[in-house]
């Protein structure tokens, strides 16, 4: 069986900066993979990387095939990427007070994907762009199709961004910190949205976040990337149980729980660093409380767990603390 | 990053700059040319055999020679000399007045920006209302008030560039006071003088700086031209204006009495906007050199 | 128990905007008769949504706006009423710590400079000793001094505010949203830091932001605010929210911890525009208790055991 989106061993540069190293993912219908990892650790480059838009900030892939559904990607050249994005791959992105035309209607906004994608006359477009936008639980969709972006809140917003990904019919949906710049209310109807589109529909979501409580809510498996490569992927509930990464287990371990004292937070000492200066060997050692000698001089490969997924560490697996 | 700068080493901090201005062509062909004028303008006495008001009929309308290297104007005086004497009245006017456009500018447009209301609807408008105006009619018109002269020219192009400085420090103004540190500063308890000077005049210094820069290109023109009709400095001061003034009426009989003095202000012209430019150029970088560490 | 250290009684500021030659002025009320105690060693939460007034909270009460109504007191003295000269020996005892690291320090500032600025607001000498002193404060080595704020990550900014606001040894410091901009690791890590920094200077927080997760962790006390009021105050991190809204905020965080995933049951209608307040509960309309008597009258704070809330129909 072969997953509809797989990255295999797959590297980007960005001029001499290498700053995606071997990364591995899979993502299949039906299925929501969150990609975490703080800034700077390449989460949002993979979105890029996936949609195709690399040659935009100057990157390309040097090593490694993406496929999606079973077609190698770079087969497609410029023109297949175009139909494939906004199509068969839909994005929602963070911002969604930048994703809109300001000075486009939000019914013309999301009719031209479905007219661009699937070919639909202009009243056939709008016909499904109001169906989408009560989908989404839009009341009045008539008169928000005739709206402009300004006349908007934030979380409704986000729901037409999120209905202009699915205009095209998406297999697949890439959201790069869907609710980041949302309330948390909002926050909490965005996410319920989106994992319904995928139990309802069958879509494949990555969803790529910082914030842990988002995975723990909606993730059925979890990848942790750091300054760009893979520390750790699992499916969520054994990430959450027993992490097995240190880097997986200090991002938990900043969040506070219910019941905890002040005091309680690890935190993670240091910053990620830039992609000019990447440590040696493992690239978190320097920040890691585990470190030990191998660490320093060598690179710890992605290596199975049992009971699925892979982890990168030489002090994984089977050491507590 | 290098440039872990101290606050005494005030100095070391305009260094990189000007290396990078040098480091282009343009740049460095026109901070050559600068020097090379104003030096000729402070030297001048030691740089020249002649004297530049001493007229001698019998030498007049020399044509450039070995010892007149630019020739003589109708009086028989050295036009070298003059146009040397001329470097001091034409630079010295156009930046003085210039410096003092900046200053009250800058206090004018900053006070407007940082308090706001009704001093700053009074400012903003009268601001507009020159800016509506060509700068040669502002001038004339000051002038034609105060009488003509070297003072009454530092007056009028100081006026006629007023507008300009004020409002490029009000905007700057305007935008840096909404920053957080202008906050902080004042949860701190910092009152206005603080907050202006220390915080907001010194963020703002730089681009109002670079179009001053400009500005005193244009101030040599202006000032050219009113010496041109003989509104300016009053003979026998020489000024690169007044000589092409008495120049355009021989412009058959001695070309070189105008063509000179039109070339000083011409290529000093250009030199000051191409520094200028390369200063733009210069601070962007430093800029993005901070940005980046 | 002593007098708190911090009294807010009946803050209230209305804005004005707009008001042209064609158009009436508009008038939003973004703080509305705010009453509030913070006793001294004491950490209370603001916390809400966007727009909810918890900023113009904050500011009312570092004065750095003035208010439209009501009184703040900082041990007995009441800071509305103060002249310049007087408001400014009260800043000796009072600072803020600011949302956004990258704004808060002047880029021509040294480190060092930004720290002695306190200092030189209110003429007292500063040495290097005294900025030394802070970077230790806020464990940052002694070599940032003479760095410019571009040098600096934005976890080491934002030390690097909480030192300066730290300088004078206030008692009092106001958080508005301090970790918001910053990434969860550096997040865990400032809020260590101001745990400790309270125990060792014996400060007084008020801590705003928009993270229930984060404020329950970090306050004793926790004030929930909507469209300018506030709607509850909890009187410890564990107590159960009595007000839908809070329930509703409640809901809407997600524990780290996929044992504890919930059905969402999202709010459903928008926040209503702050020019155009309905009459009664403000947030009668998305409420899903909300009764007649919700969309006619304004409940008013009622405390029961230092437990406080606005509603006709708690939990």
């Amino acid at each position: 069986m072969t997953a509809l989106l797989t990255l295999d061993h797959v590297s980007v540069e960005i001029g001499r900066s290498q700053l995606l190293d071997d990364v591995s993912l899979s993502l299949d219908r039906g299925e929501i993979l969150g990609l975490v990892g703080e800034s700077g650790s390449g989460k949002s480059l993979t979105a890029l990387t996936i949609a195709g838009l690399l040659p935009l900030i100057g990157g390309r892939i040097s090593a490694g095939t993406l496929r999606f559904d079973g077609t190698d990607m770079a087969s497609l050249g410029a023109e297949g990427m175009r139909k494939l994005r906004g199509g068969r791959i839909g994005f929602v992105m963070q911002n969604p007070m930048t994703a809109l035309d300001p000075v486009q209607r939000i019914g013309e906004q999301i009719d031209v994907v479905s007219r661009l994608h699937l070919g639909l006359s202009a009243p056939a477009a709008r016909a499904r762009t109001l169906d989408l936008l009560r989908q989404l639980r839009i009341a009045e969709a008539e008169a928000v199709a005739e709206a402009y972006p300004h006349q908007l809140s934030g979380g409704m917003k986000q729901r037409i961004v999120i209905a202009m990904a699915l205009a095209g019919e998406p297999d697949l949906i890439i959201a790069d910190e869907p609710t980041t710049a949302l309330d948390v209310t909002v926050q909490a109807q965005i996410i319920q949205i989106l994992t319904g589109l995928v139990r309802e529909r069958g879509l494949a979501l990555l969803l790529i976040t910082h914030d842990m409580g988002v995975v723990a809510q909606a993730c059925d498996r979890v990848a942790v990337l750091y300054a760009g490569r893979m520390a750790e992927e699992r499916p969520v509930g054994a990430l959450f149980d027993a992490p097995s990464h240190p880097y997986t287990r200090a991002l938990i371990g900043c969040i506070p729980r219910e019941g905890m004292e002040p005091g309680g937070l690890k935190g993670i000492p240091g910053a990620v660093p830039s992609a000019s200066n990447f440590p040696e060997a493992c690239r978190f050692h320097p920040r890691c409380a585990l470190a030990i000698e191998p660490c320093r001089t060598e690179r710890p490969a992605l290596a199975p767990l049992s009971g699925g997924g892979q982890v990168a560490c030489h002090r994984a697996e089977g050491r507590p603390r | 990053m290098s440039v872990v700068e101290t606050k005494t080493a005030g100095k070391a901090r305009s260094l990189p700059l000007l290396r990078a201005i040098f480091r282009r062509p343009s740049g460095a062909l026109a901070a050559s040319w600068l020097i090379l004028v104003v030096l000729g303008a402070i030297f001048a006495p030691l740089l020249t055999p002649y004297a530049y008001d001493i007229q001698s009929l019998k030498e007049a309308f020399q044509p450039p020679s070995a010892s007149h290297l630019l020739g003589t104007d109708e009086f028989g005086r050295d036009l070298l000399t003059r146009m040397l004497y001329g470097a001091r009245t034409s630079l010295s006017v156009s930046s003085i007045s210039i410096l003092i456009s900046v200053a009250a500018g800058l206090t004018l447009g900053a006070a407007a920006g940082y308090f706001g209301g009704l001093f700053d609807r009074a400012v903003t408008t009268v601001a507009d209302l020159t800016w509506s105006f060509p700068e040669i009619l502002i001038a004339l018109i000051l002038v034609a008030i105060i009488g003509p002269g070297i003072a009454g020219t530092m007056a009028a192009i100081a006026v006629a560039y007023l507008a300009q400085f004020a409002r490029l420090a009000r905007a700057q103004i305007m935008t840096l006071k909404g920053e957080t540190f202008i906050e902080a500063a004042r949860s701190l308890g910092a009152g206005h003088s603080h907050i202006l000077f220390r915080h907001l005049i010194p963020n703002a210094l730089a681009p109002v700086l670079v179009s001053a820069m400009l500005a005193t290109g244009d101030a040599i023109i202006l000032e050219a031209t009113l010496g041109f009709f003989g509104l300016g400095a009053q003979p026998p001061t020489p000024s690169w204006g007044a000589m092409m003034s008495s120049g355009s009426a021989l412009l058959f009989k001695a070309p070189w009495i105008i063509i000179f003095p039109g070339l000083a202000v011409a290529i000093t012209v250009v030199a000051i906007n191409l520094f200028g430019d390369a200063l733009i150029a210069a601070l962007d970088i430093r800029d993005r050199v901070r940005k980046d560490a | 128990m002593s007098d708190p250290l911090l009294t807010v009684k009946g803050l209230t500021k209305r804005f004005t905007t707009g008001g042209g030659w064609f158009a009436a002025p508009r008038s939003m009320t973004a703080v509305r008769s705010v009453d509030l105690t913070i006793e001294r060693g004491e950490v209370v939460g603001v916390v809400g949504e966007s727009g909810c007034g918890k900023s113009t909270l904050a500011r009312l009460i570092m004065r750095l706006i003035e208010p439209t109504e009501g009184e703040v007191l900082l041990d007995g003295t009441e800071l509305t009423k103060l002249d310049r000269k007087a408001l400014r020996a009260m800043r000796r005892r009072m600072a803020m710590v600011f949302q956004d690291p990258y704004s808060s320090l002047d880029p021509r500032f040294t480190i060092a400079e930004a720290i002695g600025e306190p200092f030189r607001i209110q003429s007292r000498p500063v040495t290097a000793a005294d900025v030394a002193a802070m970077l230790e404060a806020v464990s940052l080595p002694a070599s940032m001094a003479e760095r410019y704020p571009h040098q600096l990550s934005g976890g080491q900014r934002q030390r690097v505010g909480i030192a300066r606001a730290l300088a004078l040894r206030p008692d009092f410091l106001v958080l508005d949203e301090p970790t918001a901009s910053l990434d969860v690791s550096i997040q865990a890590q400032i809020v260590e830091l101001l745990v400790s920094l309270r125990d060792r200077f014996g400060l007084t927080y008020l801590f705003i932001s928009h993270d229930l997760g984060l404020v329950r962790y970090f306050c004793d006390r926790i004030v929930v605010m909507y469209l300018g009021a506030v709607v509850e105050v909890l009187p410890d991190a564990r107590a159960k929210a009595r007000h839908p809204y809070t329930q509703a905020l409640m809901d809407s965080s997600f524990a780290p911890d996929p044992a504890l995933r919930r059905a969402i049951a999202p709010l459903t209608g928008e926040i209503p525009s702050p020019f155009h307040l309905p009459s009664g509960c403000a947030f009668a309309a998305r409420c899903s208790r909300a009764q007649e008597t919700c969309r006619h009258d304004v409940p008013v704070l009622q405390e029961e055991g230092g437990h406080a809330v606005a509603c006709f129909n708690p939990l």
